[in-house]
């Protein structure tokens, strides 16, 4: 997977490939966010069938209108990830109407899937050492002390990178859409 | 795969400073309620913020519970370099030492002195609580990613809704498409691959002089071969050469195997998967290029050494290679791989019968005609000469007629000599040289000789 390290220039020069519409820039967008696309939206959906049909609406979206990203505001990443979350939850509002649930409980859904979504966009686009470090301390139970001996990094930067990697994964909290792009979307 | 680099790893993060921000107070959570390990013994002292303990008996929790540590979960225990660890007697640690701890308490990857330590802290420290408490939230966000292996066909899917909602101005070209699929396929197969994967040896199976011949390689190794090769085409297109480098050192290295050799043999390590970058770079970088040729391929030919094949057919033989080498892959690491698109294989298919008639011809060169061979009943160039109805069955299939005898004639109904059966991607397997000519299960009628001949051409078409 592509990390956060592609140059902004990559962002723009996509950006006026789609515009010009050169269908090999749609593949290449595809194949570096797709996965992004589609984890962030079966978070929020926890089904196969609309987490693929919210890949295809997110793409279709990007590629009909590639003008609306304004690199200004943030990396092409940021955005689609953005995009990704309007889209599934407005498939989570559609899908909900319906069965008529309590107003709350839907809101309360949404606010968690939304939480979910960010906290998995942060995850996937957070300094690889700091999620290198969680990881290990996490998923791999290794206490900090060994996590430190496993990055090769001291004591000190380990437990550093663990408490700064959960000071930005507690940002998934925080109300709006995920960090790094401030368009409206 | 686009180079993570390590050095620069702490500039990388330095921009997110020490506050990742902290949120409104209060925000509880599921966990409020709970009870957190060694807290019961807490000091409520004055710099508490409201709701967060106080000075009753027992403090009302305001930390989600520690998710249970190492030590109580039965694996094997970190090494205890401090034996005072043992007994949970609070350390004298400074404030700012004991903040420095909140992310590792959060995880349970402190040791129980320093959990205690911490914990007694928390109910002298109001600032130090709240982030503990934010902290703890925060862990309970982790969640282990689930298979991230995407549908294939989704792709497919995808990109066919968007043109069909937005018409490209430069589409890729038909016979690129094949290419453009098959790398996508294989690159998503090595998505999850781990130094193992990609270490795990590979045997490069082909057929010369109508004998199996074989070369070891590993998963790594392979994606090195695909770069290479596709080489050809790249700098065909005035692209640069991943060789390069070698090809200056290496005047021999033409063609598929000598480039491949060269490659392989000018790295001072066995290829790596930082291998997998540059060979998706030059792929995504060819199907761009080739969108630019305006669906023609402008007359450009694609030199392989010892032959040439135009731009276009030159693109659906690398999307063949790309096809088999990821079975190849699949199997060396036990994972199930699907055969091209029915309209993408048929056009493989259809490029291998446009190149049996040169393939014969080039048998009967080197004199491996079967024995007793009449003599080839010659024809006029463009003249309708002997012919095998080359028949495909499946969702890719279709009906060829290849011309026996020289590759100027155009095969013949009226002259059909023989009939051969099987299925697209078993003739694919023989075309790679995956099948030996004898195995393959085919149907036949007619003329057994040249049958033989046939398919043994086509198993000829494969190489390293």
């Amino acid at each position: 997977m592509a990390r956060k390290d592609v140059p902004p220039r990559w962002d723009r020069k996509m950006q006026q490939r789609l515009a010009r519409g050169e269908a090999a820039a749609l593949g290449e967008l595809y194949d570096r966010f797709a996965s992004l696309v589609h984890s962030l939206a079966h978070r929020v959906l926890a089904g196969e069938q609309d987490a693929d049909a919210v890949t295809r609406e997110v793409f279709a979206h990007v590629w009909e209108h590639p003008e609306t990203y304004d690199p200004q505001q943030g990396p092409l990443r940021s955005w689609i990830a953005a995009v990704t979350h309007r889209v599934a939850v407005q498939r989570l509002r559609d899908r909900e109407e319906p069965e008529q649930p309590r107003r709350e409980d839907l809101e309360s859904e949404v606010r968690r899937a939304s939480v979910a979504a960010r906290a998995d966009y942060i995850v996937h686009s957070m300094p690889a050492p700091l999620r290198a470090a969680l990881d290990l301390a996490y998923f791999q139970r290794r206490d900090y002390r060994q996590t430190a001996a496993d990055l090769g990094v001291t004591e000190d930067e380990a437990r550093r990178r663990l408490r700064l990697g959960l000071q930005l994964l507690s940002t998934a909290h925080d109300t709006g859409t995920p960090p790094g792009y401030r368009g409206a979307v | 795969m686009k180079g993570t680099g390590g050095s620069g790893a702490h500039d990388e993060y330095g921009e997110y400073g020490e506050h990742a921000g902290h949120g409104e107070e209060g925000r509880g959570g599921a966990a409020r309620g709970e009870r957190p390990r060694g807290y019961a013994d807490g000091r409520g002292s004055g710099d508490v913020p409201p709701g967060a303990g106080g000075s009753g008996p027992v403090p009302a929790p305001r930390i989600p519970m520690p998710r249970a540590s190492v030590e109580d979960s039965g694996l094997p225990l970190p090494d205890l370099a401090d034996p005072g660890d043992l007994a949970p007697v609070p350390l004298d640690l400074s404030h700012d030492v004991l903040k420095s701890l909140l992310g590792a308490w959060a995880l349970a990857a402190c040791s129980a002195a320093e959990t205690a330590a911490v914990e007694e802290h928390l109910g002298d420290c109001g600032s130090c609580a709240d982030e503990a408490r934010r902290l703890r939230e925060a862990v309970g966000l982790l969640h282990q990613p689930e298979s991230l292996d995407l549908n294939p066909a989704l792709r497919t899917r995808v990109l066919a809704a968007c043109l069909n909602r937005r018409p490209p101005r430069i589409p890729v070209p038909d016979w690129a498409a094949p290419y453009d699929a098959e790398t996508a396929r294989l690159d998503a197969l090595l998505q999850d691959f781990g130094d193992a994967e990609w270490h795990a040896p590979v045997r490069l199976r082909w057929f010369e002089a109508d004998a199996p011949t074989s070369r070891r390689s590993t998963v790594a190794g392979v994606i090195a071969h695909l770069l290479s090769v596709d080489g050809l085409v790249a700098t065909a297109l005035g692209l640069e050469d991943p060789l390069a480098e070698v090809a200056d050192a290496d005047r021999g290295a033409v063609g598929p195997a000598g480039r491949t050799e060269a490659y392989w043999r000018a790295s001072h390590f066995p290829p790596t998967r930082s291998v997998r970058g540059p060979w998706r770079e030059q792929s995504h970088s060819l199907v761009r290029t080739v969108s630019f040729t305006g669906g023609h391929a402008g007359g450009l030919t694609v030199p392989y050494g010892d032959f040439a094949l135009p731009l276009h057919d030159a693109m659906l033989d690398r999307a063949f290679e790309c096809w088999v080498h990821a079975e190849d892959i699949a199997e060396a690491v036990d994972y199930p791989y699907a055969p091209p698109a029915p309209r993408h294989l048929n056009r493989m298919i259809d490029l291998a019968a446009r190149l049996l008639p040169t393939a014969l011809a080039a048998r009967r060169r080197a004199g491996l005609s079967g024995p007793g061979r009449r003599t080839p009943h010659l024809v006029p160039a463009g003249a309708p000469g002997r012919s095998l109805r080359l028949e495909i069955e499946g969702p890719a299939g279709g009906e060829w007629l290849i011309p026996l005898d020289s590759p100027a004639a155009v095969g013949s109904a009226d002259f059909e000599v023989a009939h051969v059966a099987l299925d697209g991607v078993e003739f694919c397997k023989l075309a790679a040289g995956h099948v030996p000519p004898a195995e393959a299960a085919v149907g036949q009628v007619g003329d057994r000789e040249a049958i033989r001949d046939v398919l043994f051409a086509v198993a000829s078409l494969s190489r390293m």
